[in-house]
């Protein structure tokens, strides 16, 4: 059983009377890969800031290794970090870059050489020791990074947005290449993104992040499978979400229709959130469907299509193997697995309906997402 | 139109440049009179390398604007480092405290320092010579440090905040932060600033004139009690050593930051 290393403990920050983060609780596993996910300023850059003892909360405390840790300043903390934009030291090479906290450290000479040429093993950078650092690219300049936090040996690894900056190719490369890293060293990663796929594929656990308040922490599995509330549900992947009323523990109605699921334990007759993921829903034959829609807009994705389909005025999205074209009529049948059940939140309403969707806006977006993060 | 702003362009350089070269020309005649140029000569600069008292004067003026410029150079530094801490606002308001020493007339600022050296000197140490080379240091250091805090903020500006952060996070404590990477990167902010503090320490005339007492005086000080009387012309040889002095230290402060900009374009292009 892994031990906890770190814990935040109702912490929130403001600046200029403005709530950053509100009521942070949380803890940290030794060897544990742990991300914050959240859309463009949520606050997971100002979390990381009070891990590594950058930044101070308003209230709230702050412990490592059982220790209060509010006061101590960065550099007594065993903790390294990996900047959102590198922060690499331009008046040093390579070497010298990865060197920086052995030196500052005042390790022997030879064990700094053995140290920094094992690091540089590590991230195939070999050879490159007397380059200056501008004269890399995005890439190099990331594993320069990361080399130069992980030779200092530290407990923790703080990454913000580390692959933002890089093309989705090399990304992918080094997601892997992160992860091999995180479970050879046994050091606990603890890793911001925007981008859910990459917590999804490469977390132990996920925090979600809205409005400087966390919104869930689970398993990738569990926060895909059973979000909490309309907003996870739909940054993590693709939901529809509907509204419906719990009539009793494993029946749900929501468009008139009472449906089995598996959730269990709301008030009677409670008013809920209805999730359903795209890619479960079956097609049927229009007479054989739980409910009978219209597509009215279809997508080739490579894998799949993405189609439209309206319900009663409601537009589903639905993923499909099968090309059904705009104006078909088809049914959908739903398996009680298929359904999950949320409690209503500040988030009901607000996502959910693919009345407004289109392929290219989503993409538009998305890369507005992309860009602000940067 | 390119034609007439290309020749308005010359005619302003030739303007501006034109007295120096009368200067240089007239450093190198063997007449008195500058309106005649007899023939050439080096007899002026024999001249002025014999006279110890205009040496000494020049010694003088060099001695001060190095002291003044290395220690406005220092303290500016460190104000500049304290201002790019303070929040914005602060900020402002401190940028704005640093210019209005720079904009005030030089005489005003002469002036006001001369009555706080006397009022000090006497009043409350009671000293009789209350005007002396420190009170001149003084008072270059103090006129001098705007430039050095202008010279250094736009570099902080510049300057990637997460650096310091990235030096604390691996062990740095912030005074070794500043000198391990920060230092590195204002550098070019700090020489430039250093440089201008030094020529306008030593082409300083109307504050000298009223911080400096008798014991101590600086050249343009002394130069000017001489204009009363025809300026004799190895001292035209020594302007125009002077003159070459400023020149090489202007061109090699372009230099430098020609330098430093090249070099990061071509990291940058090679970058990508
Ligand atoms: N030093 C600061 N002063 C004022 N506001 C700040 C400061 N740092 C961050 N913020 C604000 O805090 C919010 C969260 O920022 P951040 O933690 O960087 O978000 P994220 O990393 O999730 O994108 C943003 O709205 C940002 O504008
Ligand atoms: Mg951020």
């Amino acid at each position: 059983m892994s031990k906890e290393l770190i814990r935040l403990q109702d912490l929130t920050v403001e600046f200029d009377g403005e709530r950053i983060l509100d009521g942070i609780n949380l803890y940290f596993n030794d060897h544990e890969f742990l991300t914050l996910l959240g859309p463009s300023g949520c606050g997971k850059t100002t979390t990381l800031r009070i891990i590594g003892g950058f930044l101070k909360p308003t209230s709230g405390t702050v412990t490592f290794d059982g220790k209060k840790v509010n006061d101590v300043p960065p550099y007594q903390r065993q903790i390294n970090t990996v900047f959102q934009r590198y922060a690499l030291f331009p008046h040093l090479d390579v070497y010298d870059n990865i060197a920086f906290g052995l030196k500052v450290a005042k390790l022997p000479k030879d064990e700094i050489k053995r140290r920094v040429s094992e690091m540089l093993e590590i991230v195939s950078l070999k050879g490159y020791e007397n380059r200056s650092v501008d004269s890399l690219s995005g890439g190099q300049q990331q594993r320069v990074a990361i080399a130069r936090a992980l030779v200092n040996r530290p407990k923790v690894l703080l990454l913000d947005e580390p692959l933002a900056a890089l093309d989705l190719r090399l990304r992918k490369d080094m997601q892997n290449e992160l992860k091999r890293i995180q479970q050879a060293t046994g050091i606990t990663f603890i890793y911001v993104t925007h981008d859910q796929e990459e917590a999804l594929s490469m977390s132990d656990t996920v925090v979600v992040m809205d409005k400087g308040r966390i919104q869930q922490i689970g398993r990738p599995e569990d926060i895909y499978n059973e979000p909490k509330n309309a907003f996870v549900a739909d940054f993590i992947g693709e939901s529809n979400i509907l509204d419906g009323v719990m009539l009793q523990d494993y029946k749900v109605r929501f468009f008139g229709r009472v449906f089995d699921c598996v959730d269990k334990g709301f008030a009677p007759s409670e008013n809920v959130d209805v999730v359903i993921r795209p890619e479960d829903i079956d097609i049927v034959p229009p007479e054989q469907g739980h409910l009978v829609g219209t597509v009215t807009s279809i997508t080739f994705k490579g894998l799949n299509y993405d189609i439209i389909v309206e319900f009663k005025g409601f537009k589903w999205l639905i993923q499909t193997t099968d090309y059904h074209g705009v104006g078909s009529v088809i049914g959908i049948r739903l398996n009680p697995e298929d359904i999950h059940i949320m409690h209503k939140s500040e988030y009901s309403g607000m996502f959910g309906d693919y009345s407004s969707y289109s392929a290219e806006y989503d993409e538009l977006t998305e890369d507005a997402a992309d860009e602000e993060a940067e | 139109m390119k034609r007439t702003n290309r020749i308005l362009t010359t005619l302003i350089f030739i303007f501006l440049y034109i007295p120096m070269v009368v200067l240089i020309v007239a450093s190198f005649n063997t007449g008195k009179d500058i309106t005649q140029f007899e023939s050439f000569t080096f007899k002026q600069y024999v001249r002025l390398f014999q006279d110890s008292s205009l040496l000494q004067l020049l010694g003088n003026s060099l001695i001060v604007s190095i002291l003044a410029s290395f220690c406005a150079t220092t303290f500016g530094t460190v104000a500049a480092l304290g201002i790019h801490n303070l929040n914005p606002k602060m900020r402002k308001a401190a940028m704005t405290l640093t210019n209005i020493p720079m904009t005030n007339p030089d005489i005003v600022t002469g002036v006001s320092l001369s009555l706080l050296f006397v009022f000090v000197g006497t009043r409350m140490l009671g000293q009789r010579n209350s005007l002396t080379f420190w009170t001149l240091l003084i008072a270059h250091i103090t006129f001098n440090l705007p430039y050095v805090i202008l010279n250094v903020m736009p570099k902080l500006k510049q300057m990637d905040k997460s650096l310091t952060d990235a030096a604390m996070d691996l062990g740095c404590t912030p005074v070794q932060a500043f000198f391990r990477v920060t230092l590195h990167e204002i550098m070019p902010g700090i020489v430039s600033g250093a440089i201008m503090a030094f020529t306008m320490s030593l082409d300083d005339f109307v504050i000298s004139y009223f911080v400096s007492g008798l014991d101590f005086v600086t050249l343009p000080v002394e130069i000017y009690s001489y204009t009363k009387k025809p300026l004799q012309p190895k001292i035209y040889a020594m302007f125009t050593l002077l003159f070459l002095l400023i020149l090489v230290l202007m061109i090699a402060m372009n230099l430098i930051q020609v330098y430093g900009d090249r070099k990061k374009a071509h990291s940058r292009t090679a970058g990508i």
